[in-house]
């Protein structure tokens, strides 16, 4: 696309994108880093996740002063109105992630000491891979701009719903069976709604990346599978 | 680029889109081209402006919505050299007509310019005027009407009590206001608005985008801005012109979030080379 006739326009937007893309390499970095935490119960790298959430929480209040200021200076419209949407939109939505590594980050140092069969974990570390790609693939989207990568996201956020009302009732089972496993099973009951929440956050930014893009909305109701909430396993006889 | 008739854009759409149930064409702009002696000013123009409707016509200077806006207060006919070819629908008659009286088009088809121009009267007069020419009130009447049309302009309580001095002694703001209200006073159909606001400040401004919204109520309007926050704010339609042509017609919404055509684009977003 040409340039603005103001130059420093330019280095303004370039700036707000520039800072949305370094904030989504911090939160998934804490998300992996998170998840790595609880399956080799390192609390040492737990309290760095704790810690390292601060700057993105710092971040996203930079990105957003930014942004206003760049709306007050410049009364952006089309694509430049856009694009300073979809930084504060986007930026909102890695400082989620953010937080909801950390909370997983804190569940760690919570399970100290706990009995902790390592099969339990494993279902959450699957869903997280799923999760991470879907990270990775939407902030790759933004980056590029590509709005058919950021639909392919949108799209695939129903596996992980699949995944995580799976690992639901798989938790539930593991309580009924043994109930030492109770505390540790809650505690990764959480942690696995906070992964899928991670989830919803990246199917949130598909959807910006799309109107980034486009201009469009999608108005498309996305389909839901996580049927976690309507379900129950009854105790075995 | 040439818009052929059947390439023109789909103003219909932009229009029922932006628009509640009834925008009937208030004025209908067919194949219109318009020539400056040799320089060929609008090219092959197709446009409909919905009834009480604010349209707004932005693009660069020289682009010929300033012609285009001229051109429906038959404006051109007072400059030898300058001819138009094609039609305007206005109410079934041509406003191209030959046989039209221009005055009689003026009336029913007002105008307001960048710069306030107030008659070297009092206010009272400068209302009173125009009026005069095409109908014959008594001063009963006359004093009804002054104060109608001043009210409407939202300028009544700054001038009732000092109708009979001088308008020039107004500020630029209330004699825009002024030259506005005195095109309503002769009741027009449509009230055409070249940069009104640009030689005024943030407030009177503010005054005047009021004012229009108000005015569409009973008026059709079509105003020649290059504050495109303006055009965001007031205009039901946005169209915009390039070097004589019409490149697009949307709605304001879709025009200034997400335009379809590359140039308009580069224009309000300020990339134009």
């Amino acid at each position: 696309m040409t340039e603005h006739i103001v130059s420093s326009f330019d280095s303004d937007l370039k700036d707000l994108s520039r800072r949305v893309v370094e904030m989504g390499g911090q939160a998934e970095r804490l998300v992996a880093d998170s998840v790595m935490a609880l399956v080799k119960r390192d609390t040492e790298l737990a309290q760095k996740v704790i810690v390292l959430d601060g700057p993105i929480d710092l971040l996203q209040r930079e990105i957003e002063e930014k942004a206003i200021l760049t709306i007050a200076r410049r009364q952006p419209l089309a694509i430049d109105l856009r694009e300073i949407v979809a930084a504060m939109r986007i930026a909102n939505d890695i400082e989620r992630i953010g937080d909801l590594a950390k909370n997983t980050a804190k569940r760690v140092l919570a399970l100290t000491g706990e009995f902790h069969p390592q099969k339990l974990v494993r279902g959450v570390e699957h869903m997280s891979g799923m999760v991470l790609e879907q990270l990775k693939s939407v902030l790759d989207s933004y980056a590029s701009r590509d709005d058919a990568r950021a639909l392919e996201v949108w799209k695939r956020d129903g596996e992980v719903d699949i995944l995580y009302t799976s690992l639901f009732r798989e938790l539930l089972t593991y309580m009924m069976e043994d109930p030492r496993n109770i505390s540790l099973c809650t505690h990764l009951l959480f942690c696995a709604k906070n992964i899928e929440r991670i989830g919803d956050h990246a199917t949130n930014i598909a959807e910006t990346v799309h109107y980034l893009s486009t201009g469009q909305l999608l108005a498309d109701e996305r389909p839901k599978q996580d049927t976690s909430s309507l379900t129950t396993v009854p105790f075995p006889a | 680029m040439n818009f052929a008739p059947e390439t023109s854009i789909d103003i219909a759409s932009a229009v029922n889109r932006a628009t509640a149930p009834s925008a009937e064409p208030k004025l209908k702009v067919d194949k219109l081209n318009f020539y400056y002696g040799d320089n060929h000013a609008l090219k092959n123009i197709n446009f409909e402006i919905p009834e009480k409707r604010v349209t707004a016509m932005i693009g660069p200077s020289g682009c010929g919505k300033s012609t285009l806006l001229r051109i429906f207060n038959r404006m051109y006919q007072l400059y030898p050299g300058q001819r138009a070819e094609g039609n305007i629908w206005f109410d079934g008659v041509d406003l191209l007509g030959k046989d039209l009286d221009s005055t009689v088009v003026r009336s029913r088809i007002g105008m307001v310019f960048q710069k306030p121009t107030p008659f070297p009267m009092s206010i009272y007069d400068n209302i009173a005027f125009g009026v005069k020419l095409h109908e014959s009130l008594n001063k009963a009447q006359m004093d009804e009407r002054v104060e109608w049309c001043l009210r409407k302009a939202a300028i009544w309580d700054e001038t009732k009590d000092r109708l009979h001095t001088s308008a020039l002694g107004m500020s630029g703001g209330q004699q825009q206001r002024l030259c506005i209200a005195r095109t309503i006073a002769v009741r027009p159909e449509v009230i055409l608005l070249d940069e009104p606001t640009s030689a005024l400040d943030p407030i009177s401004t503010s005054k005047i985008e009021d004012l229009i919204d108000e005015l569409k109520q009973e008026f059709t309007i079509v105003i020649v801005t290059h504050n495109m926050q303006q055009a965001a704010r007031c205009a039901d339609i946005t169209s915009f012109f390039y070097l004589g042509e019409l490149i697009e017609v949307a709605a304001s919404n879709e025009i200034f979030t997400n335009p379809r055509e590359a140039r308009t684009r580069d224009y309000i977003t300020g990339r134009f080379g």
